[in-house]
């Protein structure tokens, strides 16, 4: 059930992948990689029982970013075919690169021993809000603060960028 | 879902496939395509498939730690993106395009 549930959810995730970089219409690659995350967020809640981590997915990407990515296609006015493909070659070659890729890391991690943990029991509640929450706010205070700081100053720098007719200085 | 834990490690090689084949996916978009938002995506994907891992070690491993540094790469790539799309805009007003070959001016 569960080899089914991880089956389901990577053909998805892996399928919706593969549309977002091979697509030439920008449009579908953002829905594609909304579907891509929304499969992400499943091997979250469902395989590796980790609610918090697959709401915040949720609400981060399929919510935030994709908004963004969508906001700025139709800003500019993207929405339809890009006419500056890459020439052939350069897509074999991308491919071949890939593939390669895979098979290193494959091959890097195919002997690869892993530990058994005494307390693997124990584990099925370490993704809950409240088990995160407390190491989130106990051990790691300073770079939550920080985190704020760099979204606000993330903010700024946006509002900076994206102002018309900066005076010169 | 608690019988799930009996062959954890043998999802954990699960995860690791999938994810290896998450990230290539994404260095194939940033290699194939000159489009600068097809781009961005492509470094989200690798970002995520790189989440993905971290939790499944994280889970493999009993120890909530990884899900939290999960936590706080998602912060980061919202911010990253949010300033990347902000220079994307800035590249289309003054080029025109989103054309990476455009900005080959500091190109050898």
């Amino acid at each position: 059930m569960d080899q089914l549930v991880f089956i389901v959810l990577s053909i998805l995730t892996i399928g919706g992948a593969l549309v977002v970089v091979l697509t030439p219409n920008p449009i579908y690659s953002v829905l594609f990689l909304v579907l891509t995350f929304f499969g992400i967020a499943g091997h979250y809640a469902f395989i590796l029982n980790a609610p918090f981590l697959a709401i915040a997915n949720v609400i981060v990407y399929a919510g935030a970013i994709m908004v963004l990515f969508l906001f700025v296609i139709m800003l500019l006015n993207l929405n339809k075919r890009d006419n500056f493909r890459s020439p052939f070659i350069i897509k074999i070659f991308g491919i071949v690169c890939a593939a390669l890729f895979v098979l290193s890391l494959l091959g890097a991690v195919s002997g690869m021993q892993t530990s058994e943990l005494p307390e693997k029991y124990a584990m099925a509640n370490i993704g809950t809000v409240q088990v995160l929450g407390k190491v989130l706010f106990n051990d790691f205070t300073l770079p939550f603060e920080i985190c704020s700081v760099l979204f606000l100053s993330a903010m700024i720098g946006v509002i900076m960028l994206g102002k018309k007719n900066r005076k010169e200085h | 879902m608690i019988t799930f834990f009996d062959n954890l490690s043998g999802t954990l090689n699960n995860y690791i496939v999938l994810c290896s084949i998450l990230f290539a996916i994404g260095v194939m978009g940033v290699l194939i395509r000159r489009n600068i938002i097809i781009i961005f995506m492509s470094i989200e994907l690798m970002l995520n498939s790189i989440n993905l891992l971290l939790v499944a070690f994280s889970v493999n491993h009993a120890d909530p730690t990884g899900q939290v540094f999960v936590f706080f790469i998602m912060a980061v790539a919202a911010a990253e993106i949010t300033v990347g799309l902000s220079i994307l805009v800035l590249v289309y007003r003054n080029t025109g395009s989103v054309n990476v070959n455009e900005l080959k001016k500091l190109k050898w």
